[in-house]
């Protein structure tokens, strides 16, 4: 096991450095000079100058990477010039409201789709199939921020029950966090829901077909029992797979929805850096990201020995 | 054994002689194929035929007409600095103008970003997975390079590249085709994988064809049908990535009419005016779901493989 656990640590090691190469690429394969871009629209031409010295952009391609390579690797994601401080700092600063919503999306989502998606298969092929999977696609297909000025229209400003926008650190209180909270988790969640419920039905569909259904079935089990403890907990892996996969739509999702509900997060922290073109600050975004959807599918892979014995590492 | 595959031959030999339904017959019985066809004809009647359904210059404003609500009238200045009466079906915007007009030709711009990046992924995702899959010493490389790609949320690169080269309609298509690259060179590799062990691919490369012919008329031909599901799904994520990045204010320019501008303009005045992001949010998402739901259909009617997966 903890053989597995370091072979499979190591393995994300490429993966990240690849995104890590890519991410620099990025900015030095763009037309212009790289030391102006990086700098963006705010910087003046002695912050260029510096940026071009520490970067060492007359030095070769390869040099340079391993310059900011080492950098990053120290935890140094550079200084932002819009924010004026540390990429670092920015992100950590930012990092509560963003990880209190995706919590409260994936809490949300996975409780609703799960039993969505297993009676849709139990009743495979009846009317609450057919709706749910017309709902999946429409889930799919509703821009986040369209759902958004919905519900906002419909739940704050006709019925006035939950504030239009904004957010209140935990700190502040529960009662106000998580008031503000619910909405933009309800708008994230869509999508996500439409996901885990389609793959839930698939996976548990196939559990059903199943002898060992049948023969719980014959000793006379109560059907919920056959159901939960035998043909979802058989589905199970499919499951946490794309909860894990799904993950990048939320990460694609919180960057819209942040701007909708004005929640100082991660999300409005990278369209702030992109709309004034702070480009370490969009790098060290792009990056953190990336390393935590890599590491979440990690955990994923790791998980699959909980919810199926067989799969032994 | 011996008879029962010479039953097997006869029987295959008898079915043949039943007239199968073609591809086309069978695309057109289903529903969803249906449906979402006609939804999205009619979107394309409607971005050729912007100019003659009532709509005037997207670009041209009124003072005198701002924030009107659907139905009234106003009048609206044309190029030539005329004042002509214009009935403002779906209201006007803070600048005065026609909200109408603005969706409408706002359909060009989301079908065509939506077409053509999936056509770019799919060019060079098919490139790609043919490489990737027929030369084997490149397979390992080049796929690694792809998971990293996909270790990145999509949005985030599209945002990224779009903020480096400045919006226009390429730099846009091609920052939202990027990202989904790697699907399709994943899709195309794990096809070519299992088409090159075919008799049929054998006997070809037996017979001295040279690898550039057989990866263009032996295996290509038969990763057809996949490929149009996939781009499909492509052009409708596309098309909801375009307007993401116009919400944003990072998308193509603010005078360009695209629904994800029209929307970013109207969400100031979002809670007094909601029709100036409901009329283009409703044609959003109708549109991306009209994709969708013919992207379903071409599944379960070329690809009935996938269909059984998801």
């Amino acid at each position: 096991m903890y053989k597995f656990l370091a072979r499979r640590l190591l393995s994300t090691i490429p993966v990240l450095a690849i995104v890590a190469v890519l991410v620099f690429l990025m900015l030095r394969l763009t037309p212009g000079d790289p030391a102006a871009i990086l700098a963006g629209d705010a910087a003046n031409t002695e912050q260029i100058a510096r940026i071009r010295e520490g970067l060492g952009l007359d030095r070769p391609l390869p040099v340079q990477f391993a310059i900011w390579a080492k950098s990053i690797l120290s935890g140094d994601l550079g200084e932002s010039f819009y924010f004026k401080m540390k990429v670092t700092s920015l992100i950590g600063q930012r990092l509560e409201a963003t990880l209190s919503l995706a919590t409260l999306t994936i809490i949300f989502a996975v409780f609703t789709a799960v039993p969505l998606g297993v009676l849709a298969a139990w009743r495979f092929g009846g009317w609450f199939d057919r709706i749910l999977m017309g709902f999946s696609v429409m889930g799919f297909s509703v821009p986040v921020f369209v759902l958004a000025y919905i519900l906002i229209w419909i739940v704050s400003l006709k019925l006035g029950w939950l504030p239009v926008q904004g957010y209140k650190p935990i700190a502040e209180g529960f009662g106000p966090f998580i008031r503000h909270l619910i909405l933009p988790a309800i708008t994230l969640s869509v999508i996500y829901i439409a996901l885990i419920a389609r793959v839930t039905r698939a996976s548990v569909l196939e559990a059903l077909g199943e002898d060992y259904i049948r023969t719980a079935r014959a000793k006379g089990l109560p059907e919920s029992r056959v159901l939960i403890r035998h043909a979802l907990t058989n589905a199970a892996v499919p499951i946490v797979t794309v909860i894990g996969i799904g993950i990048a739509l939320l990460i694609g999702g919180v960057v819209v929805t942040e701007s909708v509900y004005a929640i100082p997060g991660l999300g409005r922290l990278t369209v702030d850096a992109v709309l004034a073109r702070d480009f370490p600050t969009i790098q060290g975004v792009i990056l953190f990201f990336s390393v935590i959807y890599v590491m979440i599918n990690l955990l994923v892979d790791l998980s699959y020995v909980f919810f199926d014995p067989r799969i032994r590492y | 054994m011996a008879t029962d595959s010479a039953a097997e031959a006869l029987s295959t030999e008898s079915a043949a002689v039943v007239r199968q339904d073609s591809a086309m017959q069978r695309l057109r019985r289903n529903w969803s194929v249906r449906i979402g066809g006609v939804v999205l004809l009619a979107l394309v009647f409607i971005a050729l035929a912007a100019p003659l359904l009532g709509t005037v210059d997207p670009t041209l404003f009124d003072a005198g007409s701002r924030d009107l609500t659907p139905g009234q009238s106003g009048e609206i200045t044309t190029l030539d600095g005329d004042s002509i009466k214009h009935t403002f079906i779906m209201g006007s915007d803070s600048f005065g103008r026609d909200i109408y007009s603005r969706v409408l030709y706002g359909t060009r711009v989301s079908l065509m970003v939506g077409a053509f990046s999936a056509v770019v992924a799919l060019v060079f995702g098919i490139l790609l997975g043919l490489l990737s899959g027929y030369l084997r010493w490149l397979d390992g490389p080049l796929m690694r390079v792809m998971d990293g790609v996909m270790a990145i949320p999509a949005i985030l690169i599209a945002i990224a590249l779009v903020a480096m080269w400045r919006a226009s309609l390429l730099s846009v298509i091609i920052a939202i085709a990027i990202p989904e690259i790697p699907r399709v060179t994943r899709l195309v590799r794990s096809l070519v994988l299992t088409i090159r062990e075919e008799p049929y691919v054998e006997a070809a490369i037996s017979l001295g064809t040279p690898a550039w012919k057989i990866m263009l008329f032996h295996i290509l031909p038969n990763t057809v049908a996949p490929l149009l599901v996939q781009g499909t799904y492509i052009c409708a994520a596309g098309i909801l990535v375009e307007a993401i990045l116009s919400f944003l204010g990072v998308g193509l320019p603010p005078d360009i009419p695209t629904w994800g501008n029209i929307m970013a303009e109207g969400r100031v005045q979002f809670v007094t005016f909601p029709h100036n992001v409901l009329f283009p949010g409703i044609f959003l998402a109708l549109t991306v779901l009209a994709v969708n739901i013919l992207g379903d259909g071409l599944r379960d009617t070329l690809d009935p493989k996938m269909a059984r997966r998801s």
